[in-house]
């Protein structure tokens, strides 16, 4: 009964409560545990040679092992301001860019063709060119990391400042707003939801490939880094353990970074539900 | 209007002209060693005989034939257990957790686990493009299929519309603006991908691995010649093969408006 479906599940879902909590935790454990004991039963059946295929109890020491001493922590701080270097680099320029294209004529058409021509080229094909110019290390990382976020970033801001009502932009140049304020109070809150699904396009762009240019550019810290080198030594608990991290590293930045500012900004000035 | 056409396809072409003067001038001002900026005669010279002697055309081949595989093998998992996820509550209940876990993990940061496991080439390459496709293809298919709406199908069900007949009908064709926008997606996702698992992890053939191969040789106009291509292949599928898709269906069926929201 396809119909019925959703009433029912409306039905079945206590309000809140303890119980209600604990059955979504527990739901959403559930898989993870079926894939954990799929995962030990082959790990333990020795199909594959135990160090190309370890446990979870040896995944989990290597990872606690290597917090303990220090190496993951840094390996992940590492990465993480080679990443929001990066980015802020690509707002600040995607911002600026894409505004000022949104609001002259001129510009836009200056702009636009380069941009259309530089955005659908994959930004890792450059990496091995930005090492050629910059060197290994972090400069050519944190540039191409800024490089491939910048065009989505410019691309909605664009969109976002040409989108604000103009009726709007009149009704304040009427009400007597000069350019700054004009600037200030109409066309950045109105362009606002866009210049942010850009900045989060951005940085899923720019963490897409952080870890790839950290095993092309051969920098001294950095968990792309620290997983490509665990190859050499066929350490792949070493290997599985830092992908974990750059998972939940990847979690935490969908959550932690664009929810709040998402409900800080745009459901506050009730431009979007919450 | 058309003087205003006129005037935007002055100014974009004036860009163009401009910047292609730029590199040329830094290239020659030997800011940079030639071998690491070639000029622009140097790259074209570069980019028409590696078109002449055919290597060009292998190395696009080969990443087109394990971008193609990649991508299939996604859509051919990631579509239908898509329409699983949004069909049946169990079937979400057990792969939503596991897919919001893993897709924040980038597919290059596989490769070294899979070069373990699968050794070097082809089975690495298109694992990785399967695993960076797959997500946007699953995800978007189930939003499509929970955002058809009930009315459509109580009416279908009203009218003696079987499941399967429900299924083909009105699911399908009601989901297609997120599915089509989920196949550019992983599209896009795959093209990125395969360029990164190619340097990585390929061994004679592949436009990113003629483009991390050429650094060895500091063969710079090479590299620009193959990152032109890529920007070539990956602009044309876009346009042609998804825009021909878009109309074929989803403007045919007056679906649009819905894709973009």
């Amino acid at each position: 009964m396809q119909q019925a479906a959703p009433l029912a599940d409306i039905a079945a879902r206590p309000a809140d409560g303890e119980a209600g909590a604990l059955r979504i935790v527990l739901r959403n454990a559930f898989p993870f545990v079926v894939v954990g004991c799929i995962w030990e039963a082959v790990a333990h059946l020795g199909l594959f040679p135990a160090q190309f295929f370890p446990t979870v109890e040896t995944i989990a020491e290597a990872f606690v092992r290597l917090t303990l001493s220090g190496v993951l922590p840094h390996h992940a701080l590492d990465t993480l301001i080679r990443l929001l270097a990066g980015f802020a680099l690509a707002a600040i320029v995607g911002v600026s860019i894409g505004v000022v294209m949104g609001r002259s004529r001129r510009a836009e058409d200056y702009l636009l063709p380069l941009v259309a021509i530089g955005a659908p080229i994959p930004g890792l094909a450059y990496a091995p060119l930005f090492l050629l110019w910059f060197g290994p290390g972090n400069v050519p990382s944190v540039l191409l990391v800024a490089f491939v976020s910048t065009f989505p970033i410019i691309y909605n801001s664009w969109t976002g400042v040409k989108a604000v009502k103009e009726i709007w932009v009149r009704s304040a140049h009427a009400m007597g707003a000069d350019n700054r304020a004009l600037f200030r109070h109409v066309i950045l809150p109105g362009a606002l939801p866009y210049v942010m699904t850009g900045l989060r396009l951005g940085l899923a762009q720019a963490w897409r490939i952080l870890v790839a240019v950290e095993m092309l550019a051969a920098v001294p810290w950095g968990l792309g880094w620290m997983i490509f080198g665990a190859q050499e030594f066929l350490n792949t608990d070493v290997m599985l353990a830092g992908i974990a991290v750059i998972a939940v590293i990847g979690v935490g930045l969908e959550k932690l970074v664009f929810k709040p500012l998402e409900n800080f900004t745009l459901v506050r000035w009730g431009m979007m539900a919450s | 209007m058309t003087a205003d056409r006129v005037r935007t396809l002055r100014r974009g072409a004036t860009s163009i002209v401009i910047a292609a003067a730029v590199y040329q001038a830094v290239a020659q001002s030997g800011f940079f060693a030639s071998a690491l900026m070639p000029g622009l005669p140097t790259i074209a010279q570069t980019l028409f005989g590696m078109l002449a002697d055919g290597s060009m055309f292998m190395h696009a081949v080969f990443t087109l034939y394990r971008v193609l595989f990649g991508f299939g093998l996604a859509v051919a998992i990631g579509l239908p257990l898509g329409v699983l996820m949004g069909r049946f509550q169990a079937a979400e209940n057990f792969v939503l957790p596991l897919a919001s876990a893993l897709m924040p993990i980038p597919s290059l940061a596989w490769i070294p686990v899979f070069i373990l496991w699968f050794g070097l080439g082809n089975t690495v390459t298109v694992l990785i493009v399967f695993y960076a496709a797959l997500f946007p293809m699953l995800l978007n298919t189930w939003t499509g299929v929970r955002a058809v709406n009930p009315i459509w199908l109580r009416a279908a069900g009203a009218m003696g519309a079987d499941e399967k007949k429900l299924f083909w009908k009105v699911i399908i064709p009601g989901a297609s603006p997120f599915i089509i926008a989920g196949l550019r997606q992983s599209f896009l996702r795959s093209w990125i991908a395969v360029i990164g698992a190619e340097m990585l992890a390929a061994s004679n053939w592949g436009l990113g691995w003629v483009i991390f191969d050429a650094q060895q040789f500091l063969n710079a106009d090479v590299m620009l010649a193959s990152i032109l291509v890529i920007g070539l292949i990956g602009f044309f599928t876009e346009r042609l093969v998804f825009g021909s898709l878009e109309r074929a269906t989803i403007y045919r069926w007056g679906m649009a408006r819905m894709a973009k929201g």
